[in-house]
């Protein structure tokens, strides 16, 4: 990048704010993925949309690439800056800059972190459900550029179902707005929800209106302990077959659950093959008489325990606990790899089996947790980066757990997107025709290729392999 | 692992929002150091010097990366090859770790001439004429709130050995400290009374020493060996249950002398024995020894409140938090308040409000505003870094006179039912 743009870019949001020094190109060239790393050529950090399109005209200008980023806690490569150019962080555009208690809407900035966020509108009595595990730092544009998702998936969705409206600034400086404070709006295609979890490949999210909900009266959290993992799997899809949406139904396994608790403290059953950590909420009655129920479905399903969580706090400290548990894996072993395949909540039962089969056929230590109320499963490989024969056979297990999901009627990711790590996958999902689509869709708002490119698209598929059975 | 829990915990990325001000990015510099990918450079230098050591983000690091280790390292291999310190501060470094802390008479002689300064009238005139003022206003604000010195350390004043009171419940070994011993050394035989109050002998080994603390924190790991060394020697000799500390910072590095003797396999088991027995002031008074009887605060215009500003080392290494809370909830009932982000750093940080004033002033100045929100006479503390800038807080908000900063040993035994 010649000195010319960086002196624009300084023109735009000041010396202090574009950096180009060995530290700040390192500390922006990793997100949460392991063994990813790819220096930038500069580092900007925008206070407001007129920056970002200012700085927009000048790198399209030039035909310099651009990553846009929150807090890089994403787990698909999805901010690494593969192509260098310029990383924006949009930390300082963090405002919220209006709460609209008669719409029962919000409208933010970006970089606003989504705890900060989820407390300001618990405050005022109401609910943003979305609740990624890495919400105490993850920003809500990064939250919108992933469609992320969390524990309360299940029941109230992810955060494409909460956001109505979007400000972005297009790859040539242009600014767009899409959607609004309307519960109803069909005018033309939904630009809206094609920029949800776009992976900042179509456009860079400046501003965001969200749906808020009134909170749920009552909740109650619950933990079901089986010695036998496939018992907690069925209990899963013999809950949603009842009728039952809890508004959180997470699955743990043994490894998962000592670190978990070696962590948190909290005297998790170590013993055990795996746990269920179910949360109702709603109208009391209906949380008790559904509680009821469940527990009845978990012994029917040979539930060694169950226990209630008796104070609030305890539940917010069990459910604290699980959105560690991925992090929490890294005690094992040095390199901890994280998938999240999904399949359709019947499945999930034949999901784990698939899961465990394929790890011991390719000698790899995988971990399962996850959401598995909606199906969304974790394998997590915990490896070490510098056995490169090990890392090969944990790639080998991953590309059958894609398969399997894929057979199952599921998908290669429920929640992390695409980014690096899945591009050579997407077409197993979408097939050629999706992949066509898509790629005139970013030709359509990217014809020089400058948002965050290297993601979504892959140079090639993998060629799908074909899996023996019996 | 690099998920980022660490971040909303890090009081340095709190201030600035900046990667590289985070623990995850200061690892990801030290390991882009070690790989080859960037200089350690002047910047690099900077970026460890900026990082306080509070080690919050270890409790907040589920995959549990030794955050502290890393930091200690990285600042040894800055020491062993910079290139950026003056000849001056070389040797000022040399003068206060290696002539003056591991020296107790020496510390004795500092606070005798302290004392000397403050009642002689100097201190008057000094600040008369502004003349601290002139060399740096962070000196000038430091000097305004110096604690009443002493040139006799504790050993000087109730003697080696102090008997308990009543039923004996054990023998504890008292761990003076440098600081603690000249500048606070009401505190110090404060905390030997209620040690003795609750049923211990209390040892005080006069062969002890500087804990090495400030040097392991500044790169000067070899320094902070030897005192471990001496200091495991002269507890050994004194044959005592628990080694009782009252300054955070001591403690948390006196639980880790069998890490930061980890290499010497002659001194394994001796370092262990040591590391096993340390425990705080709060966390012994809460667990053990005979419980005791506090008078009720007097009520004030209701303004007697008291709250509690951890010390990062207590509660984030020696994992002591709690028993200073369940204390003070003992000592003054209804009136204690939590205020608002107790646990994150104050910026006091060893001699961090000294090397890098402006960081830790804005740290101040916002911990400040959550201490003026909780609306309290007393501001309690457990490590004498923190004390003096509650102090230091205290006075440059103006309200010396509705507000007080206290070491929680101060706290208790003024509570004393006896």
């Amino acid at each position: 990048m010649d000195s010319n743009v960086k002196h624009l870019l300084r023109g735009i949001v000041g010396d202090a704010y574009f950096k180009d020094d060995a530290q700040s190109l390192v500390t922006h060239s990793y997100d949460g993925t392991p063994m990813l790393q790819s220096l930038p050529d500069g580092v900007i950090y925008p206070r407001n949309t007129a920056e970002v399109s200012a700085i927009m005209k000048v790198l399209h200008e030039h035909r310099i690439p651009l990553v846009s980023r929150g807090s890089g806690t994403n787990l698909c490569g999805g901010t690494v800056p593969v192509h260098g150019g310029v990383v924006m962080v949009m930390h300082r555009m963090n405002a919220i800059v209006e709460v609209d208690t008669q719409n029962l809407t919000a409208t933010v900035q970006p970089g606003i972190i989504t705890k900060q966020f989820i407390e300001h509108i618990e405050g005022l009595g109401l609910f943003y459900p979305p609740d990624p595990s890495s919400m105490a730092i993850s920003t809500i544009g990064g939250n919108i550029a992933e469609c992320s998702g969390g524990l309360r998936g299940l029941k109230y969705g992810t955060t494409k179902d909460y956001v109505l409206g979007l400000e972005c600034v297009l790859a040539d400086g242009q600014i767009l707005r899409t959607g609004g404070k309307l519960m109803k709006d069909v005018a033309g295609y939904d630009l809206t929800k094609l920029l949800i979890g776009s992976e900042g490949t179509l456009a860079v999210i400046t501003e965001a209106t969200l749906k808020l909900i009134p909170p749920p009266k009552a909740k109650k959290t619950m933990l079901a302990m089986y010695t036998d993992i496939y018992g907690a799997a069925r209990t899963v899809s013999s809950i949603i077959e009842n009728r039952i949406i809890p508004a959180t139904l997470e699955i743990m396994d043994n490894p998962t659950i000592r670190v978990v608790d070696d962590f948190a403290k909290l005297g998790l059953p170590l013993d055990m093959a795996a746990i269920l950590l179910i949360e109702q909420d709603g109208e009391p009655e209906m949380v008790e008489r559904d509680i009821a129920k469940i527990s009845g479905i978990c012994r029917e399903e040979q539930a060694a325990r169950i226990s209630i969580a008796e104070t609030p706090e305890e539940a917010l400290k069990l459910l604290t606990a699980r959105r560690s548990a991925f992090t929490a894996l890294a005690r094992l072993r040095p390199t901890t790899i994280l998938e999240d395949a999904t399949v359709p909540r019947s499945k999930i039962a034949e999901m784990v089996l698939e899961i465990n089969r394929i790890a011991e056929k390719h000698n790899v230590q995988i971990c399962t947790f996850g959401h598995a109320g909606d199906g969304n499963l974790h394998p997590t490989a915990t490896t070490d980066a510098r056995d490169l024969e090990e890392v090969h056979r944990v790639e080998a297990a991953f590309e059958d757990i894609f398969e399997a999901a894929i057979r199952l009627g599921g998908t290669i990711t429920g929640e992390h997107g695409v980014g690096m790590v899945k591009a050579p996958y997407l077409e197993w999902k979408v097939g050629g025709p999706g992949i066509q689509v898509m790629e005139a869709i970013k030709e359509a708002f990217d014809p020089h290729n400058l948002l965050n490119p290297g993601k979504m698209f892959a140079k090639e598929s993998r060629r799908r392999v074909v899996i023996e059975r019996g | 692992m690099r998920c980022g829990f660490c971040l909303p915990a890090c009081p340095t990325f709190k201030e600035t929002g900046v990667e590289a001000e985070s623990p995850r990015g200061r690892i990801s510099l030290m390991k882009a150091a070690v790989d080859g990918l960037m200089e350690p450079n002047v910047m690099f230098e900077e970026q460890m010097n900026h990082c306080l050591g509070c080690r919050a983000c270890e409790p907040a690091c589920p995959a549990d990366v030794k955050y502290g280790q890393l930091i200690e390292q990285a600042r040894e291999a800055v020491e062993l090859h910079t290139t950026q310190h003056r000849w001056w501060v070389k040797g000022v470094r040399k003068a206060v770790f290696k002539q003056l802390f591991p020296h107790q008479h020496r510390m004795r002689l500092l606070g005798a001439a302290m004392n000397v300064y403050k009642k002689s009238g100097v201190q008057t005139l000094i600040r008369k004429t502004n003349a601290v003022g002139m060399f740096s206003s962070q000196l000038a604000s430091m000097e305004r709130i110096l604690p009443d010195a002493s040139g006799k350390g504790i050993v000087e004043i109730m003697g080696t050995r102090v008997a308990a009171k009543g039923e004996k419940h054990g023998t504890v070994g008292m761990f003076r400290g440098c600081l603690m011993d000249v500048m606070f050394t009401e505190t110090n035989r404060k905390t030997v009374e209620l040690l003795s109050e609750a049923g211990f002998d209390v040892v005080i080994p006069e062969a002890q020493n500087c804990c090495g603390a400030l040097h392991a924190h500044s790169g000067e790991k070899e320094q902070a060996k030897e005192l471990a060394k001496h200091n495991i020697r002269a507890f050994q000799e004194a044959g005592v249950d628990f080694i009782v500390s009252n300054a955070g910072g001591c403690g948390a590095i006196l639980v880790e002398y069998d890490h930061l003797l980890h290499e010497e396999p002659e001194w394994h088991d001796q370092a262990i024995w040591f590391a096993k027995r340390v425990k705080d002031i709060s966390t012994i008074l809460a667990e053990k020894g005979r419980p005791l009887q506090y008078a009720a605060l007097p009520q004030d215009q209701g303004t007697a409140r008291v709250t509690y500003q951890d010390s990062c080392h207590l509660r984030n290494v020696m994992k002591g938090g709690q028993a200073p809370r369940q204390l003070l909830q003992q000592a003054a009932g209804g009136a204690y308040v939590e205020m608002k982000d107790a646990g994150s750093c104050c910026g006091s940080a060893g001699i961090y409000n000294m090397t890098q004033p402006e960081m830790s002033n804005q740290i101040l100045e916002h911990k400040m505003e959550n201490v003026n929100a909780a609306g309290v006479r007393y501001v309690v503390t457990s490590n004498p870094g923190c004390h003096l800038q509650m102090k230091l807080g205290i006075e440059k908000h103006g309200c010396s006179g509705q507000m007080e900063a206290l070491h929680i040993a101060d706290f208790l035994y003024d509570r004393l039912v006896r």
